[in-house]
């Protein structure tokens, strides 16, 4: 169960964005509709100064506790999404058909 | 008019002394002349692999496949602290010595010894072969004539370049000239967090250089990535760079980098202005213990300065940002239209979790970027290869480096003939 810390209870309906890596959160992206993009972002960017503010009191450790963890992993998908939503209104990259870039070193966290 | 100073000949290309006539790609396209690079610069330049950073302990190793050298490298720390390199070669029977599950995929780890899959060869951290199973039933084998095949191995700025000629006597200082000298001092080791991206590309290696030494191409084919208005005004004004450089094979293209952060909120995408983040890196740069930049940084010392990318030839590139990140390229040819591109982002830890998300930020936007150009690279390779008439393609001035690239590596590969 993927707990966000309190206060954000209105984004645990998004849990399935909670991905702890890049190519999760890319491979999500490719697999999700406009729509469902559309809806994610509008919540989430609903509530990203409150995330701001929350994220920056949380120290950046190997230990960090998981709601905070789960916080960061969700607006890091808001990131991932977000140039398909403010720029390409399309999940893919366009004209980038035949290309792909893997991640293949990212941090634990 | 340009908006920055161009040298006294009036162009770039010309003070460095390359001609202004249109280039043909031929280059490119035959496999004849990549064998001849592969023997020509591969086998004989410096090539770096990786930082110290990848090995953190004695015994700490790692593997690198340099197709275009024609071979497999492993990279060990030793247990005097020295770096080495060796073919991942056993001496036996030739069996890839250092590999996991998958021959072809690259490993690395910790260990006291390297030791044979296959029949139980062993070696130190030196290279030295050390146990040989039933060696009796060998005929006057002699261990000590049996090491693995070193690779030259050296470290600059914790940058780790091998060179596979074992006849090399130019020193890897020496090699990286001007450019590097006056780059050291940067505080590379200060960036750790690290977030690498890998892409097989339907290109010659040498075009997604060219993609990535001149800016010229950024306010069209990137256009959409910035706000509407931003985007009209990048298209009307173009590129032009503050400063080029060349040394030897080696070159800088240094530019300007109003956005991080920009002087109009209005100018960024909304989750630009949130995060605080974007295209040039986070915008609140992290203390990295910078009081002074090294010589080779901003060389027109520009308030409007942004980022510097070095090419060290052939395929090594380090994008050194105003905000404290750095970027780095690389390009590794596995056939003449083909090769395998690695970019790299390396910031300094974050101290919160909001520090976290502005370097995701930014290394989404490099891999937004870098789809974009590694399908155009793709779409340029198929009509190189065609034949149609068109074979000839002239450069402008902001083009400089992909001259210098082309006429370097002609060099080269005349030079060895």
């Amino acid at each position: 169960m993927s707990v966000l810390p309190p206060g954000f209870e209105d984004l645990a309906r998004f849990s399935e964005w909670i991905l702890p890596t890049e190519r999760e959160r890319w491979a999500k992206r490719l697999a999700s509709t406009m729509d469902e993009l559309q809806e994610f972002y509008d919540a989430a960017f609903a509530r990203i100064d409150a995330a701001a503010e929350y994220l920056k009191a949380v120290p950046y450790t190997d230990d960090m506790p998981d709601p905070a963890k789960h916080l960061l992993w969700l607006y890091c998908s808001l990131v991932t999404i977000s140039f398909a939503v403010e720029c390409w209104r399309q999940p893919y990259v366009p004209d980038s058909g035949a290309s792909s870039l893997d991640a293949v070193v990212e941090p634990a966290i | 008019m340009p908006h920055f100073a161009k040298p006294a000949e009036g162009s770039w290309t010309e003070h460095f002394g390359l001609d202004t006539e249109p280039i043909d790609y031929r280059d490119s396209i035959a496999p004849e002349y990549y064998e001849r690079e592969r023997e020509a610069i591969f086998t004989r330049c410096w090539l770096n692999v990786g930082r110290v950073e990848q090995l953190p302990r004695r015994g700490s190793y790692f593997t690198k496949t340099l197709e275009a050298a024609g071979t497999s490298i492993v990279v060990v720390r030793g247990m005097d602290d020295t770096i080495r390199a060796f073919h991942n070669i056993c001496r036996h029977r030739g069996n890839k010595l250092v590999w996991q599950d998958f021959p072809r995929e690259e490993t690395s780890g910790t260990c006291r010894n390297f030791t044979c899959k296959y029949h139980g060869w062993r070696y130190d951290l030196t290279g030295a072969l050390t146990f040989v199973q039933q060696e009796d039933e060998f005929f006057g084998l002699d261990k000590s004539d049996y090491p693995l095949a070193s690779v030259q191995c050296d470290v600059w700025e914790g940058w780790v370049f091998v060179n596979l000629d074992a006849a090399n006597t130019t020193s890897l200082r020496d090699y990286l000239g001007r450019l590097g000298k006056d780059l050291e001092g940067y505080p590379f080791h200060e960036l750790t967090q690290v977030h690498q991206y890998r892409a097989e590309v339907g290109s010659n290696w040498k075009l997604f250089v060219d993609a990535f030494v001149e800016f010229y191409h950024a306010p069209v084919l990137h256009v959409r990535q910035a706000v509407a208005d931003e985007a009209t005004k990048l298209q009307s004004v173009g590129y032009e760079a503050l400063a080029y450089d060349v040394d030897g094979p080696h070159c800088l293209v240094s530019s300007w980098g109003g956005m991080s952060p920009p002087k109009d909120l209005t100018m960024v995408k909304p989750i630009e202005r949130i995060v605080r983040s974007g295209l040039f890196g986070p915008w609140d740069a992290p203390d990295i213990g910078l009081t002074e930049l090294p010589p080779a940084l901003n060389p027109a010392r520009h308030k409007a300065w942004g980022l510097d990318s070095f090419l060290f030839f052939p395929n090594f590139m380090i994008l050194v940002w105003k905000t404290n990140w750095v970027l780095t390229y690389h390009y590794w040819p596995t056939s003449y239209n083909t090769h395998v591109f690695e970019g790299t982002c390396y910031f300094a830890p974050p101290k919160n979790a909001f520090e976290r998300l502005g370097q995701a930020l930014a290394v989404q936007t490099f891999k937004e970027y870098g789809l974009q150009d590694g399908n155009t690279l793709e779409a340029t390779q198929m009509m190189y290869e065609s034949r149609t008439p068109v074979q000839r393609f002239p450069l402008c001035d902001q083009e400089v480096l992909l001259r210098h690239l082309h006429t370097t590596v002609r060099r080269y590969v005349e030079a060895h003939a």
